[in-house]
C-alpha cells in the first residue's frame, strides 16, 4: 500500500466496523480505505461477511460499533436512500431486479434520484447494445447475465461515484462473467471507483487494483496483487494452516 | 328481461363495491398492509361530508372536493406514523393495528355521533332514473357511481403505469430494499400509495352514504366485507381484477335476489366461496401490481 495515498484523499473509508446479525456476529473490526479510481476486491470464502460488509456500507446494515465516512463525512447513521443520492450505489447480490416493470422501467427507477455525470439510459444502450431493442420487455424472462447488465445498469444512471458490485459471477456461466467483466475499464474510465465482492479469486486478482480477504468476520489479507503471493492468497481465503490458531 | 335487469343492476352496484375494493386492494399490492380498518373509514368519510355540507352549505354532491384532500392526507399521515411503526414490527402487527382502528372508530363515532343512521341527502337525485323498455329502469346515481368507479380505477391503473411516481410505486411494491439502493424513500412512497388508497375510500364512503343509510357500523360489517370479497374474487393486487371482482359481486348478489330477496347476500359469499376454492388467487390470477 505504498503509492496509493498519492492518488488524493480517501473517498471512503471503513473504520472498525463490527457488525450482528442478531446474536451472530459476521463483522468482527474491519476497516478499509477506498481511494478514487480503485478497485477494491473484498475476497473470502462464504460466510466470509464480504456482502455483510457491503450491505453495511450501503446502509441496509446497522453497524454495532465502527464508523463509515464517505468523501470525508461520516454516514454511519445515513439511511440507505440517501447513501444511494449522495453516490454509494450497490448492484445488490442476486440483482434484486424489480420483476413488474421493464428493462427500460427498471432503468428508469434507478435514475429516479440521479445525480449529475455521465451515465443515462442512452449511454447504458451503449454499453449493451443488445437492450435497445429489448428495452419493453419485463426481465424476468431474460437470462442470468443479462439480469446482471440490467442491475448493472440501473446502479449506472444513478452516477455512482463508488459503485459497489455484490458477486457479479454468481450463478453465471464463466464465458458470460468474462463478458460483464469486459465492461469494467469502462465504467472506471467515466471515473467511478469501484469495490467489488467476488468469490471467484482469480477474477477478483485479474480486475483489482487493491484487495482484502476476510475470514469469518475478519481481514486476514490486504495489499496488491502484485504484493500477495498466490500462497498467502490461500492461506488468508481458507484460514491459517501454520498452526497459529490450534 | 328479468334476468337481464338483475344483471345490469348488479353491474350498476359492483360499481360501488370496485371502488370501495381498489383502496383495500393497493394498500395490501404495495405496503402488504390489509386494512381492517377500511370499511370504518368508509364510514368517517361519509359523516365528514354531512359535516363539510352543515358547514360550508355546499351542496352535498361536491363535499368531496373536501373530503378526498383531508382524507388523502390523513392516509399519508397514518401510514407514515401508526402504520409505518406497525410494519417495522412485522406485517402481523399492521393486521392488530388496523383492527385496533377498526374498533376505535367505530366506537368513537357511536360515542360522539350516536348510533342514528344518517345519509347523504341529495335530494331527488336519489331516486332519479330512465327506463330502457319497460322492466329495466336505471338510476343516475347508480350509473354515476358506475363511472366514477371506472374512471377512478382506470386513472389509477394510468397513473401506475406511466407515472415517474406510479413507477416507483410498482418498484417499491416488488422489492423495497432494491428501491432504497435506488434512492427512493420507500417510506414516503408508501404513504403516497396510503395517500391514494384513502382518497378512493373516501369517494366510495360519500357514494355510498348518498346511495343508502349509513351508521358507526356499517363500515365493519358490510363495506369491508364486500371490499374484501371483490379484492379476492378479482386477484390480490391487480386493480383490473378490483373491478372485475366488485361487478362479479354485484352481479351475483342481485342474480341471488332473484330467487328470494334473502339470498343477496348469500349469492354473494357463495361466489367468494367458489373462487376460493377454484381460483384461490382469483379470476386474474397475475401476482403484480397494475
Amino acid at each position: 500500500m505504498s503509492t496509493r495515498q498519492e492518488s488524493g484523499a480517501p473517498l471512503l473509508e471503513v473504520h472498525d466496523l463490527v457488525v450482528h446479525h442478531g446474536q451472530l456476529r459476521a463483522l468482527s473490526g474491519i476497516s478499509l480505505t477506498v481511494f478514487p479510481g480503485e478497485v477494491y476486491a473484498l475476497i473470502g470464502a462464504n460466510g466470509a461477511g464480504k456482502s455483510t460488509l457491503l450491505r453495511t456500507i450501503a446502509g441496509l446494515h446497522h453497524p454495532t460499533t465502527g464508523s463509515i465516512s464517505y468523501d470525508g463525512r461520516d454516514v454511519t447513521r445515513l439511511r440507505p436512500e440517501k447513501r444511494a443520492t449522495a453516490g454509494i450505489v450497490m448492484v445488490p447480490e442476486g440483482r434484486r431486479l424489480f420483476p413488474s416493470l421493464s428493462l427500460e422501467e427498471n432503468l428508469k427507477v434507478g435514475g429516479s434520484f440521479a445525480r449529475k455525470g455521465p451515465w443515462d439510459i442512452g449511454r447504458v444502450y451503449e454499453l449493451f447494445p443488445w437492450m435497445n431493442e429489448r428495452r419493453g420487455q419485463k426481465t424476468a424472462q431474460m437470462s442470468g447475465g443479462e439480469q446482471q447488465a440490467v442491475a448493472i445498469g440501473r446502479a449506472l444512471v444513478a452516477n455512482p461515484r463508488v459503485l459497489m458490485l455484490d458477486e457479479l459471477s454468481l450463478g453465471l456461466a464463466p464465458v458470460i462473467v468474462q463478458r460483464i467483466y469486459a465492461m469494467l475499464p469502462q465504467i472506471l474510465e467515466s471515473g467511478i471507483t469501484v469495490l467489488l465482492v467476488e468469490q471467484d479469486v482469480s477474477q477478483a486478482l485479474r480486475v483489482a487494483t487493491h484487495l482484502q480477504c476476510l475470514l469469518e468476520g475478519h481481514t486476514t489479507l490486504e495489499g496488491t496483487p502484485a504484493e500477495v503471493t498466490r500462497e498467502q492468497v490461500e492461506a488468508a481465503y481458507f484460514g491459517a494452516t501454520d498452526g497459529s490458531n490450534g | 328481461m328479468e334476468w337481464v335487469n338483475a344483471i345490469i343492476q348488479g353491474l350498476l352496484t359492483g360499481g360501488l363495491y370496485a371502488l370501495f375494493a381498489c383502496g383495500l386492494s393497493l394498500m395490501f399490492g404495495v405496503m402488504k398492509v390489509i386494512n381492517l380498518a377500511h370499511g370504518d373509514l368508509a364510514v368517517v368519510a361519509a359523516y365528514l361530508a354531512l359535516g363539510v355540507v352543515a358547514i360550508t352549505h355546499v351542496p352535498t354532491v361536491w363535499s368531496f372536493v373536501l373530503v378526498v384532500p383531508i382524507f388523502g392526507a390523513l392516509g399519508y399521515v397514518l401510514q407514515r406514523t401508526l402504520l409505518q411503526s406497525a410494519l417495522n414490527r412485522s406485517v402481523l402487527t399492521t393486521l392488530l393495528v388496523t383492527f385496533g382502528l377498526s374498533v376505535v372508530i367505530e366506537n368513537g363515532l357511536q360515542q360522539f355521533l350516536s348510533a342514528n343512521s344518517k345519509s347523504l341527502n341529495i335530494g331527488s337525485l336519489v331516486s332519479d332514473s330512465f327506463s330502457i323498455g319497460s322492466q329495466i329502469t336505471i338510476a343516475y346515481l347508480d350509473l354515476v357511481i358506475l363511472a366514477v368507479a371506472v374512471v377512478i380505477l382506470l386513472g389509477l391503473q394510468y397513473f401506475l403505469s406511466a407515472s415517474r411516481n406510479g413507477r416507483m410505486i410498482r418498484a417499491v411494491a416488488d422489492d423495497r430494499e432494491a428501491a432504497q439502493l435506488s434512492g427512493i424513500d420507500y417510506r414516503h412512497v408508501f404513504g403516497i400509495a396510503a395517500a391514494i388508497a384513502f382518497g378512493t375510500v373516501a369517494l366510495a364512503g360519500i357514494a355510498f352514504g348518498m346511495y343508502t343509510q349509513f351508521d358507526p357500523t356499517t363500515g365493519s360489517s358490510q363495506l369491508l366485507l364486500y371490499a374484501f370479497e371483490a379484492v379476492v374474487i378479482g386477484g390480490l393486487g391487480s386493480l383490473w381484477g378490483t373491478l372485475a371482482g366488485g361487478i362479479l359481486l354485484g352481479v351475483a348478489q342481485q342474480i341471488g335476489a332473484q330467487f328470494h330477496a334473502a339470498d343477496q347476500i348469500l349469492a354473494g359469499q357463495l361466489l367468494f366461496l367458489a373462487i376460493l376454492v377454484l381460483r384461490p388467487r382469483g379470476i386474474t390470477s397475475r401476482r403484480e401490481l397494475a
